[in-house]
């Protein structure tokens, strides 16, 4: 028996089916996630203009609520937001008010007062942005730009973006995630999308400490051989590893796990050979990947960078375009009352 | 209707409806005289007793008094969560008339001066029986034994960890032996702290799509056998509090046939709701131990309609707004309960998954025989009894909730079984009030 409704369409879509936020690409359809693919792509041509503006948010405020440090992923949610006019703040909440021990309740009361109509949320903490869109005035998107191990549909939605440009499909693809599944919140929404988008085949390679319980459930199946999940492969999504995974006894070495799991151009070698490699960075040079494989002609890693900005913009004007149209059907309603 | 509170010699005489004795026996359209405190006839003596004031019952079920195994009531300390005077009169609300108190208060209950200091302010402020579980180490820490022969002298019924492990299997094995010296039940939330380290959810399908950290059945089950072998070396009467997990109720009942001492109970939540209800991250179903699955749930069922598990609990936890308000993981666990656990049990009977003298067994009968003790409705008996109306409906509410925790599993749903009045030792603990 559940005691409420999980589904996050209460949530995060409008009644007539529009974003109203962007938390998680659980329950957004193959309609939903094509359409954010299409306004990405048309968003990459702002970046190729000498002005690189559209007046979508102008007069917008967006304030980027970062609990956790990432300068990749906040500049790109900057530009993002700039180049669609809005006024941006950035705020590293990790060294401010919370650490002086206000709830984060209390932090967002006050950013509330000061009129935001986009939070773009960072969080160490899983389902923090689900937390703050239940929280927040009506009428206030929030953008989940990482949150914990659930999800960071963004980084996903990017990263699908990148597959569309190079492939021109999903059906039929075999996409293979190596590495720390275990604590990706990027894994968990690439699952999820390539699920929802077609693909024919999503392979985990990991050691069985960096996979999540009955990791088959999301839609995967599992491999522990990274030269027999190698093969046939269309992509091959690397994920990043951090240090304290050999001190929290998960894995012996970096060395060994590079043998293991590392991508080689030996490796790469028995994938199908226009596979493409990717990477959601920072990238360690030696331990996940190769350098002449990170450098190389097949890898797309810094497209991915340059699809993050256009991805971003598409999620974010059409979250605020799902607000402005809930916001005019409640006025539009009171009148007629 | 209105009841006196039977001071004075006050007497009350209680007309129609079913008597479930919590032992299975059950009496229709029956009388009930109370006087002096006890249950003063039965019957057809009841009937023609001339009483100061009588109640009718129809459609109503009368059960002894409900006993609640673990509840926390908060005093001393965390004031702002509750007090003992709240708790119970929610606990009251409920159809207790016996609620154990955990040893988590601040200063945790570890010492005879604790447990005289609740006993105290229960004695002026509770309209029910309050016994006091003491702790089982010092402080709740898991290193040091309590003064368990003080702690006895001073009126607690069991020690226990509350809802916290200890580390050290050797000194696990020694608050055994030295609590089975003073012949004080063990209450033990089995937990192996290591294997749960920081995880706040179940290890399973929830948290692996969810990306939250999980508590797998093996930190619950590995502590369940240990403790299981050590009651058996030590000859400790052991209590396994609060269980989770299916693979638990069946090393309990081989224990059984095996003839160790032991007993169990279940939170009523855990009958009810699965991992699924975490999936819109709602901070209210984070209890720990964790929902578990579907058959985990329905294991722990069985395990109450067989008997193997003796009794259901509130693990009422309440809270102040502040602990419930942040994302998941940094909320506390725990929920509202006390006031809900039959309405949520008479949801299960409804849904067919336990009959009606089966929940009355889990919240009379079989928590008694833990402590010791006996619940009947029978000549002689101390008047601790719950009358309620299994027909009528109430929505629990911010508002209208009695305990100070607001936090209740379903609040804003319709539930059924209103209980009309409960009396302690004859006495009005609460009573519904008049339209």
């Amino acid at each position: 028996m559940t005691a409420n409704d999980p589904s996050p369409h209460h949530l995060q879509l409008t009644r007539d089916g529009q974003l109203r936020h962007f938390l998680t690409l659980d329950g957004l359809d193959r309609e939903l996630l094509t359409d954010i693919l299409d306004t990405a792509d048309s968003f990459i041509e702002v970046g190729e203009r000498t002005i690189k503006k559209v007046p979508l948010l102008r007069g917008r405020t967006v304030v980027n609520l970062f609990f956790e440090s990432s300068t990749r992923t906040r500049s790109t949610f900057e530009l993002a937001a700039k180049r669609l006019s809005a006024d941006v703040l950035n705020l590293d909440i990790s060294t401010s008010a919370t650490s002086k021990g206000e709830s984060l309740s209390d932090t967002l009361l006050n950013l509330e007062a000061m009129a935001s109509d986009m939070f773009v949320v960072r969080h160490s903490q899983s389902g923090a942005p689900h937390f703050i869109a239940e929280s927040v005035t009506p009428g206030v998107a929030i953008i989940n730009a990482g949150d914990g191990r659930h999800a960071h549909p963004t980084q996903a939605m990017l990263d699908m973006l990148t597959i569309r440009q190079h492939k021109g499909r999903f059906d039929g693809l075999k996409v293979a995630i190596v590495g720390d599944v275990l604590h990706s919140r990027v894994a968990r929404s690439q699952i999820r999308a390539l699920n929802v988008l077609g693909a024919e085949e999503v392979r985990v390679i990991a050691p069985g400490t960096l996979l999540p319980k009955d990791v088959e459930n999301l839609g995967c199946t599992v491999e522990y051989d990274m030269a027999r999940g190698m093969k046939d492969l269309d992509v091959v999504i690397m994920l990043r590893l951090q240090k304290e995974r050999m001190e929290g006894a998960l894995l012996p070495s970096e060395r060994e796990f590079y043998r293991l799991y590392g991508l080689s151009q030996d490796k790469l070698a028995l994938a199908h050979p226009e596979c493409i490699v990717m990477h959601p960075g920072p990238i360690n040079r030696g331990v996940e990947i190769e350098s002449a494989v990170a450098d190389g002609p097949q890898s797309v890693i810094l497209n991915q960078v340059t699809n993050g900005i256009a991805i971003r913009m598409a999620v974010m004007s059409m979250a605020m375009g799902g607000q402005v149209a809930e916001r005019q059907q409640k006025q539009g309603k009171g009148a007629q009352a | 209707m209105s009841v006196t509170d039977g001071n004075g010699g006050a007497s009350l005489k209680i007309e129609g409806g079913c008597i479930l004795d919590g032992h299975g026996g059950e009496t229709d359209n029956t009388a009930l005289l109370i006087r002096d405190g006890r249950i003063a006839a039965l019957g057809e003596a009841a009937r023609q007793a001339r009483a100061d004031e009588t109640l009718n019952a129809d459609g109503c079920v009368i059960t002894p008094g409900f006993i609640d195994l673990h509840c926390n009531l908060r005093e001393p300390g965390n004031g702002q969560k509750g007090n003992i005077a709240s708790e119970t009169r929610a606990a009251a609300h409920g159809g207790f008339t016996t609620v154990c108190a955990s040893p988590e208060t601040s200063p945790v209950n570890d010492s005879g001066a604790v447990t005289h200091l609740i006993r105290d302010v229960a004695a002026s402020r509770s309209p029910i029986h309050v016994l006091p579980v003491g702790a089982i180490t010092r402080g709740l820490e898991g290193e040091l034994l309590s003064d368990m022969a003080g702690l006895a002298a001073a009126g607690c019924v069991a020690v226990g960890n509350g809802a916290r492990g200890v580390r050290n299997s050797r000194i696990l094995r020694r608050c055994m032996a030295y609590a089975q010296t003073f012949g004080l039940t063990v209450m033990f939330s089995p937990e192996n702290q290591a294997l749960a380290a920081d995880g706040y959810a179940h290890d399973g399908l929830v948290t692996s799509r969810l990306g939250l950290l999980g508590i797998p059945e093996v930190a619950e089950t590995t502590a369940v056998m240990e403790m299981i072998l050590l009651a058996e070396e030590t000859g400790a009467r052991l209590h396994l509090s609060q269980l989770s997990c299916a693979r638990s109720v069946e090393m309990l009942a081989e224990a059984r046939r095996r003839g160790i001492a032991v007993t169990a109970d279940v939170a009523m939540h855990q009958l009810l709701f699965t991992e699924e209800a975490l999936a819109g991250f709602d901070s209210r179903f984070h209890v720990r131990p964790p929902l578990r699955s579907e058959r985990d749930r329905k294991a722990l069922i069985a395990g109450i309609r067989d008997g193997v598990i003796d009794a259901i609990v509130s693990q009422h936890q309440p809270h102040d707004s502040a602990a419930k308000q942040a994302p998941l993981a940094a909320t506390e666990p725990g929920l509202s309960t006390v006031e809900s656990v039959l309405s949520l049990g008479l949801e299960l009977v409804e849904l067919n998954e336990l009959s009606l003298s089966e929940l009355v067994r889990a919240l009379t009968a079989g928590p008694a025989s833990v402590l010791g003790r006996q619940a009947r409705v029978a000549e002689g008996e101390v008047a601790d009894l719950c009358l309620f109306d299994p027909e009528q409906h109430w929505t629990p509410d911010t508002d209208t909730l009695v305990s100070v925790g607001r936090h209740a599993p379903i609040t804003g749903r319709e539930l059924p079984g209103v209980v009309r009045l409960t009396l302690a030792g004859g006495k009005v603990a609460w009573q519904q009030p008049a339209n």
